[in-house]
């Protein structure tokens, strides 16, 4: 079975989520349920850290669709950090750069959030 | 003895399967079953990653929606890879409930981010990623996702 795990780190009102792993239809729910917590706990502002993350596909960038909607209307945002470039590449081929930030590190994502 | 030589050897062809629960828990299994065999024939990282992905979607599509209300047969997919000297050939099989692949339209990206909602990426996927798609479609007994990649193009 895929390896995937979520740590989840809070810094004061943003919360950085850490995806380690592989992130496929099997793990999705996994990190499903980290992001949905945050909902309903009303932490919108979320760092999404992509720094271990070694495989995404179409079922991961599913799991962030599925969610932005509602962040955004809490005047919140999910923020991608360090993602390597081949998991970046998926991420391109479906045109998701014109939907989501992206930054080299996690503080310059939670910056934006000042 | 056959008194003549070929002027050429043969071009060398490899042919290997896996049938496996349709499950999520196997797409770990898929992935490196045929990462193992691209990576043999030369394949780059990065091409290896694609076929990878390319082929995940196709299995992560058949677990998903292959045996929707079946509840009697056993729920299968059956991978086949064909290898030439430059060229993989990957066929993924299921006896599920099939799909009209020309109903699948390739989604228009900017009018999908709109609407933000997930889901339907997968075939887009697999098309970008490979150099050929082609389906047959047979509910019930065969449906398939044929889908190759060359080594040089």
């Amino acid at each position: 079975m895929a390896n995937f795990d979520i740590e989840r780190k809070d810094n004061g009102d943003v919360t950085i989520l850490h995806a380690n792993g592989y992130l496929d239809a099997h793990t999705a729910p996994e990190f499903e349920n980290a992001l949905s917590t945050l909902i309903q706990e009303k932490r919108f502002k979320i760092v999404v850290s992509l720094e271990g993350l070694q495989y995404i596909s179409s079922a991961g960038l599913g799991v962030f669709m599925g969610f932005i909607e509602e962040v955004r209307q809490n005047a919140g945002d999910i923020k991608i950090s360090e993602v390597s470039p081949r998991v970046f590449k998926v991420f391109d081929l479906l045109g998701f750069p014109s939907l989501y930030e992206f930054y080299d590190s996690k503080q310059a994502a939670m910056e934006k959030f000042k | 003895m056959p008194g003549k030589k070929p002027h050429t050897l043969p071009e060398k062809k490899n042919s290997y399967r896996l049938k496996l629960p349709a499950d999520s828990a196997n797409l770990d299994i898929i992935r490196k079953f045929i990462a193992g065999i691209a990576e043999n024939m030369g394949f780059s990282e990065e091409d290896i990653y694609q076929i990878e992905l390319a082929v995940d979607e196709a299995c992560a599509n058949v677990i998903k929606h292959a045996y929707i209300g079946e509840n009697t047969r056993e729920k299968e997919i059956h991978v086949r890879v064909k290898t030439r000297a430059k060229k993989i050939e990957i066929t993924i099989a299921d006896r599920g409930i099939g799909f009209n692949p020309n109903s699948i339209k390739t989604p228009n990206m900017e009018e999908y981010l709109k609407r933000m909602k997930p889901g339907g990426l997968g075939l887009h996927l697999i098309k970008t990623l490979m150099d050929k798609v082609s389906f047959r479609i047979n509910p019930g007994v065969r449906n398939e996702v044929k889908m190759s990649k060359s080594l040089v193009k």
